[in-house]
């Protein structure tokens, strides 16, 4: 376990200079944390409701949702300044970066549909109709699948990107917020947030293997909300977001049994890890500030004020 | 008469078997005559409720093509004297599927005939709680509020706030004596104080004259942390804010009102609702409206999840622990199996912000915190669903 950690720090290079990027969907802005010092060290303003967030491959660029200006917005991490906008269709909340590292998958909430974006063309390619409340996007990590969630349709569509059609959807429990395919590309999990579970697929046969509940003594079974997730690299534990529970899920991916719950802040929604996946980053909501996780020992350490409403976390080595 | 619809069932209970998925249900409204009131700033749409319904069966459509599944809403208006009975009768020979938007008196009849007793009945617009106690039907569910669901929410709100001192105006109209009866009984259920009471009399135009008059009207009540008013015709009540002899805040109807949708709700997904509503109907979405939705998607998620438009079928997994519908107020909706009830959060809200979504903290229970709101099991008098317990 150490030997991995170790050489996934080793990897990723010097730890120094690395962030966090939160967006703030309610002050319009981007509040950057550094990993060593865990303060915020620049605040950059965006377009309006900045929710989804996302880098390049080479970290050059980093695209933002900013869902009211109905925009991606493309900014140059080091300046702070927004490059240019990219078309995206209406209310992005929610995007995934193709593998290619040029097409950009946008969920559109208000309009049922899922836009694909060329970012080097700066146009839009293709728009496939899907339920309502597109939200959660995932793509599979060989590049021929993409997932949108609709919140209102209960599913997660199953889209061949090499032929735009929708091949399969999967029922699920009520407002699918979130997706993601592990490493293996064996699994896709998908969160509930008003059905409160997590199901697993298997994306061979697209057959669901498991379904998560959870319960947290002293918090109503309805207020715990699944939403944002992330996996350890080594595929043996998931983090999942509990919304206005309070808490983060500590999940055993080979059981799929719940190992803990760590408290952080009110209305937490998603996270990122440190480069080293030493400390985990949570967006509280409601409390406005962002909960680091130590990994090691799945404890809070500290928790670091932010915009309001913080919402997408991305990290930048 | 009894052959038609005898066949006709037949008819529908084989469909399923040979025919593409479809789900038919009809909108069923009795209108009801317009009460004159004071101001004329808020008319009441001629489609409250309908658009919601609308709203509820394009949101099904798109989930039902992607799995073979389709879904047809007609609409029906009734007169204020019209016959009823005989509109629900064709509507019942077309399809055992209704939302009823009908004053408590009509629903029973409805329910009541023989071509009803395989049917779901989904009552949008009558909030009486006797429809929820003894008179309650095996064949009606219930999507909108009813009086004590609001009142009960109004009080928890209140005695967290600690403002436990009441006074109570009371409209004229029989709908006002009962939210005013409900506000009186939930006073008592939460053990706040009900300090003084006064009917509404004045018969003076208010528009002209509001702060001299409500001035004077209120002036001997006995001292009070909040005003509340009841006054579901919307007639007065918004002239008495801001004029009366106290600096008291108002509460009820006007004010900070409970409701079962509030165009002020944002969080849990709402602003999508919201946005999709008013893109389709021009307007905000009213408390009608959304329990025309709820209805709708309440049917429309039973055959998602059953495949099924048996009513037997699509009834027992709606009163089951399986259903739960995500209705954009931050927690699962699901029905009380002991009265046919949507369990539903309550907003209690102003006109341009949410207060707060009942139940609020600290309002605990043993099995599920919505139920803090109306007639929970042990104190319903409903015996109709007995089957179910």
């Amino acid at each position: 376990m150490k030997h991995l950690i170790l050489a996934a720090s080793v990897l990723a290079g010097p730890a120094f200079g690395a962030e966090i990027w939160v967006t703030n969907e309610k002050d319009d802005t981007i509040s950057v944390i550094d990993v060593d010092t865990l303060e915020v060290t620049r605040t950059i303003p965006t377009g309006e409701r900045p929710r989804g967030i996302t880098f390049s491959k080479d970290y050059s660029k980093v695209y933002i949702c900013a869902s009211d200006s109905n925009a991606v917005q493309v900014m140059d991490p080091v300046s702070g300044e927004i490059l240019y906008d990219l078309p995206s269709g209406a209310d992005p909340e929610q995007f995934v970066l193709h593998p290619d590292d040029r097409h950009l998958w946008i969920a559109n909430e208000d309009d049922a549909v899922t836009t694909v974006v060329d970012t080097v063309e700066r146009k839009v390619v293709a728009q496939i109709d899907v339920g309502i409340e597109p939200e959660g996007m995932a793509v599979s990590p060989d590049g021929k699948i993409v997932i949108t969630t609709s919140e209102t349709t209960n599913m997660a569509h199953w889209i061949d990107t090499s032929t735009l059609q929708i091949v399969a959807n999967s029922l699920v429990d009520a407002r699918p917020r979130h997706a993601e395919f592990t490493e293996d590309n064996k699994r896709l999990w998908v969160s509930s947030e008003i059905g409160g579970t997590v199901a697993v697929f298997d994306t061979a046969t697209k057959a669901e293997l498991a379904k998560i509940h959870f319960a947290i003594t002293g918090v109503n079974d309805d207020l715990i909300q699944p939403v944002g997730f992330e996996f350890t690299p080594d595929m043996k534990t998931a983090f999942v977001a509990l919304g206005p529970a309070n808490h983060v899920a500590v999940i055993n991916m080979d059981t799929y049994e719940v190992e803990d719950y760590i408290l952080v802040g009110r209305r937490v929604w998603h996270m990122a890890f440190s480069p080293d996946h030493s400390k985990l980053f949570t967006t509280n909501g409601v409390s406005g500030d962002v909960t680091v996780i130590d990994v090691a020992s799945r404890e809070p350490i500290k928790s670091i004020k932010v915009g309001r409403f913080p919402w997408g976390a991305a990290m930048r080595p | 008469m009894r052959w038609l619809p005898l066949s006709l069932g037949f008819l529908a209970a084989g469909l399923p078997a040979w025919a593409e998925t479809a789900l038919n249900v009809t909108y069923l409204r009795l209108e009801t005559p317009p009460v004159p009131v004071l101001s004329n700033l808020d008319p009441i749409p001629w489609d409250d409720g309908i658009a919601g319904a609308k709203l509820g069966q394009s949101d099904n459509a798109t989930t039902g093509k992607f799995l073979g599944q389709t879904y047809n809403l007609t609409v029906e208006s009734v007169p204020p004297d019209g016959d009823i009975a005989a509109a629900a009768k064709t509507a019942l020979a077309a399809s055992p599927f209704l939302i009823l938007d009908a004053e408590a008196s009509a629903v029973l009849t409805v329910a009541d005939l023989p071509e009803a007793k395989a049917a779901i009945i989904l009552s949008v617009a009558a909030p009486d709680t006797r429809l929820r106690d003894a008179d309650c039907r095996a064949n009606v569910l219930h999507t909108g509020a009813s009086f004590d669901m609001r009142a009960d929410a109004l009080m928890q709100v209140l005695l967290g706030k600690r403002w436990t001192r009441l006074a109570l105006i009371t409209g004229t109209h029989p709908v006002d004596k009962d939210w005013s009866a409900a506000l009186s009984a939930a006073i008592t259920k939460f053990g706040l104080e009900l300090v003084g009471e006064k009917n509404w009399s004045e018969r003076a135009d208010l528009r002209r004259s509001a702060s001299s008059e409500v001035s004077l009207f209120t002036q001997d009540l006995p001292d009070h942390d909040v005003l509340l008013i009841a006054d579901e015709s919307d007639d007065f009540a918004r002239y008495v804010a801001y004029n009366t002899w106290l600096p008291r805040p108002v509460a009820g109807s006007e004010g900070m009102v409970p409701a079962g949708w509030s165009p002020t709700l944002e969080q849990w997904g709402a602003v999508q609702l919201q946005d999709r509503f008013e893109e389709a109907a021009q307007r905000p979405m009213r408390p009608r409206d959304y329990a025309a939705w709820v209805a709708m998607r309440t049917l429309g998620e039973a055959l998602t999840r059953t495949g099924s438009t048996d009513p037997a079928t699509l009834r027992r997994y709606i009163l089951s622990d399986e259903f739960e519908l995500d209705g954009f107020k931050g927690r699962p909706l699901s029905y009380r199996n002991w009265n046919g009830e949507l369990r539903q959060p309550i907003p209690v809200a102003h006109a341009r912000a949410l207060v707060t979504l009942a139940p609020i903290e600290g309002f605990l229970h043993e099995y599920n915190e919505l139920d803090t709101l109306g007639r929970d099991r042990r104190e319903s008098a409903c015996k109709a669903f007995g089957e179910q317990q």
